[in-house]
């Protein structure tokens, strides 16, 4: 099997361009996408020039019709990729995915589908400030008829983009400004990636630590760091919020007894509250010690690199958590 | 605006006979709905269409069965217009299994596929978007198929109406936005919150034409239309075509509609779009007046058996609230 190294901007590209040649139904709209600036951190590169601007299209600066018309198109036969530019962007279209995407498919009993993906690059990492830094996946797993990717990889990222263009249901596809430069080996031959599979990242038998999207870099790193000491940490990448494989985490739980959660959105109603529910529900007599959630302190992120590197959560703060777990 | 109708010549009489039949048709079925709502056979609440039928029925007079539309929380009327069924419709407002959605959408949240129904948004000024997919759809499937998008003129104040108009006109889709500007948002008066006499003036700010048509004549409407989705079909682009029209009835069934003069609405109800061309049709010898009373009672019937068709139905299973969130996997 041949195999090369990209990042998860070039492997996000690839599975566009792959769908794109399998598909003519997939077109991409977005603002700034196309042959001029090809995608405000270039995922659509070399598309237009491809395919055409036709089914690489700029749009105004409307990013409730950018995805309105993505389901519109949707629902009459087309499979459209739509790019909101920053995560932050899609409080502008939330009427389009709150109320039209997530309940069409429902609301008219069955009759129509709405088979849109709708990707964005979110998170910290480049001192953005309050606007171009949040990480709202939370918000939409509050949201039935709503799929959700969170690919923390090159590897994963082609494989989830493969399978969210072709699932017939809405699927919100975030993807994180600091994996983007992060590199995967990636093979030639065409593969997908189902959703509801968690990726065990790695294997461990003292502590099971859930890590999502930008997180899991910093769970490994932490997880390798750890093992030195002789704790034995299992990462567990859920991969896909909506749909979220229980089951992978109940049994890592039930096999370490310890369960933290790294992620980079607000405390209050994030991930973690929803996986600690969960485990709470079904696995809380395994559990040898309380659940911690290490995220973001429910604060808008600030602009100065020092104030965001507080905020978010870093491989210290998931060390001191891990500690207070195992003490 | 006149009393009698414009002219209608040149129109050809079956396509007169049409008109008139199915905004019948809509407003028989409405005041069915009313009666049923009246007698806690109904639930939620109703928004009704009697008053404008002329301008669905004169729009999508014009189109085919494979032509899309965008409906609204006021959309039964849209739906009857486009080809739906009054027995599968009547069925969803009870909230039957037979319903056109199995009893999941109800009067606001009517759909048909089949007949290019993309259904009725209840959120004002939601559809608009969608349609302008829909007709980029057509667009990039190199079809010549048109969509028509209904909205009020409250929806016209929304970011959405912008956004959309722009970006229609911008790529020449084949849509033809149709307002129907009934002069109030709920209970506020478009003239408190829009500083132009006629919507279809904000359509030179896209670059595309504005027609403003009387919303209850039935044929201006039809020929207006006619204009807008030649236009479309052909790769032209869009129209904004607004239908000035009332609604006989408040904004919701619970409203008596004490805001407006009763001096407006009396004149407003002199021009009742289905009165006006039975007048003229007659008048003009296209039907006789036994021959219209034929169809009414043809149509009556029809609404009675889809009453009856509704009321007899089962309600969905419980277990049903659960399906239909996702097309795979759950």
């Amino acid at each position: 099997m041949r195999i090369k190294e990209l990042t998860c901007v070039q492997a996000l590209n690839e599975a566009l361009r792959e769908e794109m040649q399998r598909d003519e139904r997939v077109f991409l709209i977005g603002e700034d996408i196309g042959p001029y600036w090809e995608g405000a951190f270039k995922v659509t590169k070399g598309l237009a020039k491809e395919f055409g601007v036709e089914r690489v299209i700029d749009t105004p600066i409307s990013e409730s019709c950018i995805v309105g018309a993505a389901i519109g198109a949707a629902m009459t036969g087309m499979r459209p990729v739509a790019e909101i530019m920053f995560g932050d962007l899609l409080a502008l279209a939330m009427d389009q995915i709150i109320n039209q995407a997530a309940k069409i498919h429902y609301m008219f009993g069955g009759q129509l589908k709405v088979p849109v993906v709708i990707r964005s690059p979110f998170g910290i990492g480049r001192s953005m400030a309050a606007h171009h830094s949040q990480s709202l996946e939370a918000l939409f797993m509050h949201i039935p008829g709503l799929k959700i990717a969170v690919p923390s990889t090159a590897y994963d990222a082609k494989g989830l983009l493969k399978t969210a263009i072709r699932d017939d249901d809405p699927v919100m596809f975030f993807e994180h400004k600091i994996c983007y430069p992060t590199k995967s080996l990636i093979p030639d031959e065409e593969y997908l990636i189902p959703f509801g599979e968690a990726d065990v990242k790695r294997e461990g038998t003292d502590l099971t630590l859930v890590a999502t999207s930008g997180m899991v870099h910093k769970a490994l790193t932490v997880a390798d760091q750890l093992a030195a000491g002789g704790t034995d940490v299992e990462v567990i990448d859920p991969r896909t919020l909506v749909p979220l494989d229980k089951d992978a985490i109940i049994e890592s739980v039930k096999k370490t007894g310890r369960l933290l959660i790294a992620e980079e959105d607000c405390k209050t109603c994030g991930i973690g509250a929803e996986i600690s529910a969960l485990v709470a529900e079904e696995a809380i007599d395994y559990l040898e010690s309380p659940i911690i959630r290490i995220a973001e302190p429910d604060t808008p992120i600030p602009f100065s690199p020092v104030l965001e590197n507080y905020v978010i959560p870093d491989e210290e703060a998931i060390i001191k958590g891990i500690e207070k777990i195992m003490s | 605006m006149p009393l009698e109708l414009q002219d209608i010549s040149g129109i050809e009489e079956k396509t007169l006979t049409y008109l008139y039949e199915k905004m019948l048709e809509i407003r028989r079925f409405e005041e069915k709905v009313w009666d049923l709502f009246g007698r806690n056979l109904i639930p939620g609440t109703l928004h009704l269409y009697i008053g404008e039928e002329a301008t669905a029925v004169g729009v999508c007079a014009n189109l085919r069965v494979d032509d899309y539309i965008t409906s609204t929380h006021r959309g039964h009327g849209h739906c009857i217009a486009k080809g739906a069924r009054v027995d599968k419709m009547m069925a969803e407002l009870l909230g039957k299994k037979t319903g056109y959605c199995k009893g999941k959408g109800g009067s606001m949240h009517v759909a048909d596929s089949s007949v290019g129904i993309l259904g009725a948004t209840a959120v004002v000024g939601s559809g608009i978007p969608i349609a302008v997919g829909a007709g980029l759809s057509c667009k990039l499937r190199k079809t010549d198929q048109v969509v028509a998008c209904f909205f009020g003129d409250g929806a016209s104040n929304n970011g959405t109406f912008h956004e959309s108009l722009n970006m229609a006109a911008i790529w020449k889709l084949p849509i033809i936005f149709v307002c129907e500007n009934n002069l109030y948002a709920m209970g506020t008066r478009i003239s408190n919150v829009t500083a132009i006499d006629n919507i279809a003036q904000r359509a030179i700010a896209y670059g595309m034409p504005g027609v403003t048509v009387d919303g209850n004549d039935a044929v201006a409407v039809f020929r207006a239309a006619r204009v807008a989705v030649e236009r479309a079909r052909k790769g032209e682009g869009p129209t904004l075509l607004e239908c000035q029209t009332y609604r006989h009835k408040g904004h919701s069934r619970f409203d008596p509609a004490t805001y407006r003069p009763e001096e407006e609405v009396e004149e407003w109800m002199k021009r009742d779009p289905i009165m006006r061309l039975r007048k003229k049709l007659i008048q003009q010898q296209v039907l006789s007046e036994e021959e219209a009373n034929e169809i009414d009672k043809r149509i009556m019937a029809r609404v009675e058996q889809a009453a009856e068709f509704a009321l007899e139905s089962s309600y969905p299973e419980l277990e049903e609230a659960l399906e239909d969130v996702f097309v795979t996997g759950r």
